[in-house]
């Protein structure tokens, strides 16, 4: 195994590296000529390890077929394109098949994850590879999360929403992971629930584990994730840090960041008309030109690239 | 039971407003020569000249009793007749029945994980044209080229024509039971396979797979872990709700292949206005088709997880 233990990290080779990714699924329309529709488009993220890199974007931006394309397990029919490295090596389909469940894990989005026939216990002791141990590993991982003994022996339907989103927590809890990809794991959850969620995936991020953590609450990313890239119909937007989400949001790039931030309920609440995309409209410019405040004609023509900005990345001419 | 009773009553009121004589029945061609009073004897000793709801009455206390009354045409009781054809009939449906669920389980699984492949297609194309098939055609034609042309199996019957009980042979018993089982199963291999199918679609593409493929499960061990339960439960429930048509198939195919069972004596019972034995496999085959049903949502409530708690909070 590669082991990489450089305390700096500015030289640290990334845990995961996406460039340029692309995804689309062909289309049949009338006539039976065959179209396709994009999904996602030129999809840049790094990771590094000990890092929660937060991918913030709304409903059906594309964010759950992102992780389907980590981890190698897209419809047989997605068609995808670009490069994707863990740990600076290729992540082929081979090495996909070897290393998801093992080094890199995933946090379900949907609690309907778990087998309905099957014992929670057993669900999470079967990524177990220490084949004797598994029974305690499972039992003291459900202790730290908080899930009361005995829950183990519960079919899914007999726990609550927050506690079958700890058992998927577990799951990644006591695999071997180095990335986990914890798609929306608080929608639904109470105030006490979504706290505690969120420290779980600090607490997993400790062990040096890179964690993309999959979201649609701008908030929750705020609160744990070291870097957030905005996504919006397939594209990231712009990749921010932390420290960049204050004030009126002047630091911030890229206007659709922009109108998030200030979307909260302690800024000015101000939300944004209209909605995004779908993904079979397509542009020749901006995607985010729509509902742009500051748009040009060029930015109906032209499509930006994305440049690195104040230690960030962004996609747009403006910023 | 209410719909044991509900059901009797249908049956008796069906039967006993039809043009049948049981008088005729039971005397049969010699009915010319018994005289007038000699018939009025008869109605009289039957109870045929009181009412009809007090006929019922008689009749229902009677099997209450357990006593289904005297079969007209075989001239034995109703009971032992039942029991007789009974056990040949449950060598045949059982047969049929076990096979069709195993076959349509393994062809269901089949079609529905290779969906829109050329096996799918041919599974799915076989299963509605078989689903689609009285069983009594689909009998013939298994008669006319597997009996008739090569002659590989006989034609009929459940023993070699003269031979003597105890005498036949489990060879023979099997070339016997052969094409009537294949036919009854046809038909119960298509309606579980299509359900299977969908099933096994369904499930693919749920989340727990989609899951448990993240967690770097595939191939066979994948289906094991997480497909079969999910895929089997509902098909064996189905399958137990079958009994009617099973019923209903093994009526036909025993009179395809003259198989001496319940389903044939039902018809000769039918044909010969023969009131107390069609009267009394009608009843029985109620029990019948409901044990099927009642094991069918006995067995969810002991397979399925989800069902016991729900049981237990109501
Ligand atoms: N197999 C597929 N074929 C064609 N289009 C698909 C397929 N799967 C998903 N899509 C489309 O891709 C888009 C992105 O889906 P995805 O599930 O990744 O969104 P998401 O960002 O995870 O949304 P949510 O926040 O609701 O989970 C959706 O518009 C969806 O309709
Ligand atoms: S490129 Fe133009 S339309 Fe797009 S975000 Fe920038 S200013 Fe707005
Ligand atoms: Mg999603």
């Amino acid at each position: 195994m590669e082991n990489i233990s450089i305390p700096n990290k500015k030289n640290k080779i990334p845990l995961l590296e996406v460039k340029q990714l692309s995804l689309s699924f062909p289309q049949y329309k009338k006539g039976f000529e065959e179209s396709y529709i994009q999904v996602i488009r030129d999809f840049e993220l790094t990771i590094y390890p000990g890092e929660i890199v937060a991918v913030v974007g709304s409903s059906g931006s594309g964010k759950s077929l992102l992780a389907d394309s980590i981890l190698g397990i897209l419809p047989e029919n997605a068609a995808i394109n670009g490069t994707l490295l863990f740990k600076g090596v290729a992540l082929t389909k081979n090495r996909q098949e070897q290393l998801r469940g093992k080094a890199i894990s995933l946090i379900p989005q949907s609690v309907k994850a778990l087998d309905p026939l099957m014992k929670t216990g057993r669900q999470v002791q079967g990524i177990i590879r220490d084949k004797k141990d598994k029974k305690r590993i499972q039992e003291e991982a459900f202790l730290k999360l908080g899930l009361a003994p005995g829950t183990g022996d519960k079919y899914p339907h007999e726990l609550s929403g927050g506690m079958a989103r700890r058992v998927l927590i577990a799951s990644a809890m006591v695999s071997e992971a180095q990335l986990i990809i914890a798609d929306e794991p608080t929608p639904g959850l109470d105030e006490l629930a979504w706290e505690e969620t969120l420290s779980n995936l600090k607490q997993l991020s400790e062990g040096n584990r890179g964690i993309m953590f999959i979201t649609h609450d701008i908030q929750a990313a705020l609160k744990i994730a070291d870097k957030i890239a905005v996504f919006y119909a397939g594209e990231t937007l712009e990749i921010a840090n932390k420290e960049d989400f204050s004030g009126k949001g002047e630091v911030l790039r890229h206007p659709y960041t922009k109108a998030l931030w200030l979307a909260l309920p302690e800024n000015d609440f101000k939300v944004l008309k209209g909605n995004q995309p779908e993904s079979e409209d397509v542009f020749p410019g901006c995607v985010f030109e729509p509902r742009c405040p500051i748009a040009t004609g060029l930015c109906k023509t032209n499509k930006p690239d994305s440049t690195m900005i104040n230690n960030g990345i962004t996609r747009c001419f403006y910023a | 039971m209410g719909l044991l009773v509900a059901i009797s009553i249908f049956s008796f009121i069906l039967i006993s407003n039809s043009p049948v004589d049981p008088v005729q029945s039971y005397i049969g061609a010699e009915i010319s020569r018994i005289s007038p009073e000699q018939r009025t004897n008869i109605e009289e000793y039957w109870g045929l000249h009181r009412s009809k709801p007090e006929q019922y009455f008689l009749w229902s206390k009677a099997v209450f009793q357990g006593n289904l009354g005297e079969s007209l045409i075989y001239r034995k009781p109703v009971t032992d007749i039942i029991w007789e054809r009974f056990s040949a009939s449950i060598l045949l449906m059982g047969i049929a029945w076990v096979l069709s669920g195993v076959f349509g389980l393994i062809l269901g699984i089949l079609a529905g994980m290779n969906e829109g492949s050329i096996l799918d297609r041919i599974i799915k194309s076989y299963s509605f044209i078989l689903a689609s098939t009285p069983a009594f055609w689909f009998g013939l034609l298994v008669l006319m080229v597997f009996a008739a042309w090569l002659n590989w199996f006989p034609v009929g019957l459940a023993a070699p024509a003269g031979s003597l009980r105890g005498e036949v042979s489990l060879a023979d018993t099997f070339k016997h039971l052969f094409l009537p089982v294949l036919t009854l199963s046809i038909g119960g291999v298509a309606s579980i396979a299509l359900h299977t199918r969908e099933k096994m679609i369904e499930v693919l593409s749920s989340e727990f797979i989609r899951f448990a493929r993240a967690k770097g499960l595939s191939g066979m061990r994948l289906f094991w872990r997480h497909g079969l339960r999910n895929i089997s439960l509902p098909a064996i429930s189905l399958h137990f709700a079958s009994f009617g048509e099973l019923f209903g198939g093994a009526v036909l195919t025993e009179q395809v292949f003259s198989y001496p069972g319940l389903g044939q004596a039902v018809v000769r019972a039918g044909l010969g206005g023969d009131i107390p034995l069609l009267l009394g496999i009608t009843l029985f085959s109620v029990v019948f088709i409901f044990v099927g049903n009642f094991m069918a949502d006995l067995l969810y409530v002991v397979i399925d997880p989800r069902m016991k708690t729900k049981q237990a909070h109501d």
